[in-house]
């Protein structure tokens, strides 16, 4: 049992969890972090040299004590595991994964796998996202957390979601010109915030966030929709035009702009490995099927954190742990079911205030299905919403894959993790068809762009 | 049961051809496919339009494919990305300088046009390409195409002439009653009065329903393709023995195939082996050192028929007349796929073709007996 090749994919807080419990019961995973610090995209850790600079009280707020103990624990397991920091994994087959780490391949042997690789900012295009300046919310917290880094001197915040305000309270609170703050969304109604109560602290900090910014005089407005992002004289984003709920178009100056709507799971690794999936309808996205222990639909492989479902940093752990230990359990270890029941509940839980979130902060896919022809859908192979469409009218298709091949869509380095959801979207308008009948976007190894070179074996 | 003049089982671009070609004859024609039109070898391999270097018994094919590829906007309604940017084969040795010269005069009898290319010239007219390079030759009508394109082109310009094209239908069973063909698509029989086979790497298997028994083998030629870069390179590439081909988009992305992933023709599932991967990395480099530096963007593969000899079967049945069979192009059928159409319409509707592919012919393969005529390599996937 002790030899049981275990591999974990990811060391957020989901990723760092399994590992410690893994440890707990004698077992030494290997932990792939594409990063160079563990902690994940929440809990990311600025360089050293910045640390005394920022600390965690100022990076975390709320979550500085949860964060601590992630790291500290975490930093703790020393040598009772592998783990293996700026490691990359392009290919997974079964039993075995290909990784990239200093420039060089490697393969790795594995009997298990618990994916916990995270989410990333979900994205609609708007006319000239494309332009030096743009970035996503993940990206502009980012350069915050961990290089004390701003994207620009005056920032606009737009798009939906919990990180939206987040975000947005993070630069304030750090002394940093905070232009405006635009939801796509409308303020949650009444009945929506009642089952919100049922998120009781989570959903406390998040409306502390809310206030905070009112209280400081940054403008806040709802039920927007975006429609340009203006430009420079040379051509980098100078500010944002949206059109408010009343139909009025307004411009907000700012030399940068951090957007995003909501998180999207990573699951590329989850495709590969040819798991089942289900469209999630409440946040619109294709995400692996799991059992009620978190089992994907391979018995060797199990899901966790928000790679799995988005439900945030703390379902991130308990998940995260609980993989480990229904892990632990299948591979004979005896006695940890009131332990596994006891997360599940707690899991359960969750969900129901993680849907709500999602149902306050929808995802606005009228935005993807209404895009001009001109706007760029994407960016890896420079094809344009319009392009896109013609595609689908010359060909009638609308199954997502077929329109890949046609278009181009979602076959450059990204592979369609960024335009792939909007892309969806309007293979189901255009296309008539409902999304789910436009199909899941399926990608191919490798997993992330490797250089030649290094698969190679060579020095670039 | 719907009578048709001809009914084609596999909606490849050989068979998407052969519908065309029937329907714009006015002949009822359907077309069969389990999956969608071009999704497997011919949708997913290296999209190289190539003469140079074929098989003689192929050549009259690839000859007439190539004044179809001329015509394609005409035809089909689309260029399909075709651009006759040359192809050009590499030499590493003498001996295989002397290979491509004695090939340069096999191939004019076939009216084929190839310019050898020396030591000095190579550098001077393709300064990025490796060391390792002697010479080569070059064939300036040859080209390349985007493969995901072609077929479904085919089999969109083939229901506009009238020919019922139905995806999502695999075939259960064929057979001929006495009087004609009934083929069983589960919920309904079809019933013809010729039958084309061109079921790619399901060939063999539709064959044997009428006790054309040959081998058959599967392939799955590994493909990768780099992000985008600025436009250097205007001929597709190959070497002597085959074992890298690569060429670059006008899009700019450089595509290469080298070696072979995994197929599984039963699940219908194949992909392209990390290993592999790395293997033609080093090959590319070699070719094209500026290459090092690219990103790898993605890798594919798909499933494709191999046939012992390297040969596709192209010709009427051993054993029923009325039927005409064209499959395991072992990993070059692309560039003769629209040719491969327009024979087998011939061969239905007329009882004969024009174009001679005697040497194709699945007599070669009976009694166990395989004639020993390969010259062209094995993985050169076009």
């Amino acid at each position: 049992m002790k030899n049981e090749k275990v591999a974990i994919i990811g060391a957020g807080p989901a990723g760092m969890r399994a590992a410690m419990t893994l440890v707990e019961h004698g077992l030494r995973p290997t932990v792939i972090d594409e990063s160079s610090m563990s902690g994940g995209q929440i809990y990311r850790r600025p360089p050293r040299d910045l640390d005394a600079f920022r600390p965690r009280q100022m990076l975390y707020g709320f979550e500085a004590r949860k964060a601590g103990a992630l790291h500290i624990g975490f930093d703790g397991l020393g040598d009772t595991i592998d783990y293996r920091p700026n490691t990359t994994i392009w290919s997974v087959e079964n039993g075995r994964l290909s990784v990239v780490a200093n420039d060089a391949v490697e393969t790795l042997a594995w009997d298990r796998l618990v994916l916990a690789p995270g989410a990333m900012d979900r994205i609609v295009p708007v006319r000239n996202w494309t332009v030096p300046g743009v970035y996503t919310l993940g990206a502009a917290q980012i350069a915050l957390k961990a290089q004390a880094s701003s994207i620009g001197n005056k920032v606009v915040f737009f798009g939906t979601g919990p990180l939206l305000y987040l975000v947005a309270y993070q630069y304030a609170k750090a002394g940093l010109d905070v232009a405006a703050v635009l939801d796509t969304s409308l303020f949650p109604s009444v009945p929506k915030a009642a089952s919100l109560l049922s998120g009781g602290l989570t959903f406390a900090k998040g409306l502390y966030h809310v206030a905070w910014l009112k209280a400081h005089g940054v403008r806040t407005v709802h039920g927007i929709r975006p429609e340009e992002i203006t430009l420079t004289q040379t051509g980098t984003a100078g500010g944002l035009t949206f059109r408010h709920p009343d139909g009025s178009t307004e411009t907000i100056k700012a030399s940068a702009i951090a957007f995003g709507y909501g998180l999207k799971a990573e699951t590329q690794i989850a495709d590969l490995l040819d798991l089942e999936f289900f469209f999630d309808s409440t946040n619109r996205q294709w995400l692996p099927v799991q059992d009620r222990y978190g089992r994907s639909s391979c018995q060797s492989v199990y899901l966790a954190g928000d790679g799995a479902w988005i439900r945030g940093a703390d379902m991130a752990e308990l998940s995260g742990t609980r993989a480990a230990l229904v892990l632990l359990a299948d591979i004979g270890v005896h006695g940890l079911l009131p332990r596994i029941d006891a997360l599940s509940a707690k899991i359960r839980t969750a969900d129901r205030f993680r849907r709500a979130i999602e149902t306050s902060f929808p995802f606005p896919a009228h935005l993807a299905a209404q895009l001009e022809g001109e706007v760029t859908l994407c960016r890896c192979e420079g094809v344009t919403v319009g392009a896109f469409r013609d595609a689908i009218a010359q060909t009638g298709e609308s199954e997502i894959n077929r329109l890949k091949a046609f278009t181009r869509v979602g076959t450059g380095r990204c592979q369609g993790r960024v335009c792939g959801a909007s892309a969806m979207e309007i293979a189901a308008s255009s296309g008539k068809t409902c999304i789910q009948d436009a199909g899941r976007l399926r990608g191919q190894i490798p997993v992330k762009p490797v250089p030649l070179s290094t698969l190679a074996g060579e020095t670039r | 049961m719907k009578h048709y003049r001809v009914v084609i089982i596999g909606g490849g671009l050989a068979g998407c051809s052969a519908a065309l070609h029937v329907s714009r004859r006015g002949a009822k024609v359907a077309l069969l496919e389990r999956g969608r039109c071009g999704a497997q070898a011919s949708g997913v391999n290296f999209g190289g339009v190539r003469q140079q270097g074929r098989h003689l018994a192929e050549m009259p094919l690839a000859r007439r494919s190539r004044s179809i590829w001329g015509g394609l906007r005409e035809l089909v309604g689309s260029d399909c990305e075709f651009v006759a940017s040359g192809h050009l084969k590499l030499a590493c040795s003498v001996k295989e300088m002397a290979e491509l010269e004695a090939y340069r005069a096999t191939a004019k009898d076939y009216g084929l046009d190839l310019e050898l290319v020396g030591p000095k010239a190579i550098r001077d007219r393709y300064p990025y390409l490796g060391e390792a390079i002697l010479g080569g030759s070059i064939c300036h009508e040859d080209g390349q195409a985007n493969p995901r394109l072609v077929a479904p082109a085919f089999a969109r310009a083939a229901r506009r002439c009238g020919a019922d094209i139905f995806e999502n239908a695999p075939v259960i069973n064929a057979w001929h009653d006495g009087r004609r063909f009934v083929v069983d698509v589960g919920r309904e029989c079809l019933a013809a009065d010729k039958l084309i086979n061109t079921a790619g790497a399901w060939g063999s298997r539709v064959a044997s329903w009428f006790g054309d028994h040959v081998d058959e083998d599967v392939m799955a030629p590994n493909m990768c393709v780099t992000e985008p870069l600025p436009f250097f390179m205007k001929p597709a590439l190959g070497v002597c023995g085959g074992s890298i081909y690569l060429r670059q988009t006008l899009h700019g992305s450089v595509v290469f195939g080298s070696g072979l992933g995994i197929a599984d023709r039963d699940r219908l599932r194949a992909r392209p082996l990390p290993a592999v991967i790395e293997e033609g990395a080093r090959k590319a480099i070699q070719l094209v050192p500026r290459l090092k530096n690219a990103l790898l963007v993605r890798t594919w593969t798909g499933i494709e028929g191999r046939m012992a000899d390297g040969l596709p079967v192209v010709g009427r049945s051993l054993n029923v007349e009325g039927l005409f069979h064209a499959f395991g192009f072992t990993g070059h059928g692309f560039q003769l796929g629209p040719a491969v159409g327009a024979v087998l319409s011939e061969y239905a509707l007329d009882g004969d073709s024009t174009t001679d592919v005697t040497g194709l012919s699945i007599n070669r393969m009976v009694h166990g007996h395989v004639h020993q005529h390969i010259s062209c390599p094995l993985h050169h996937t076009a």
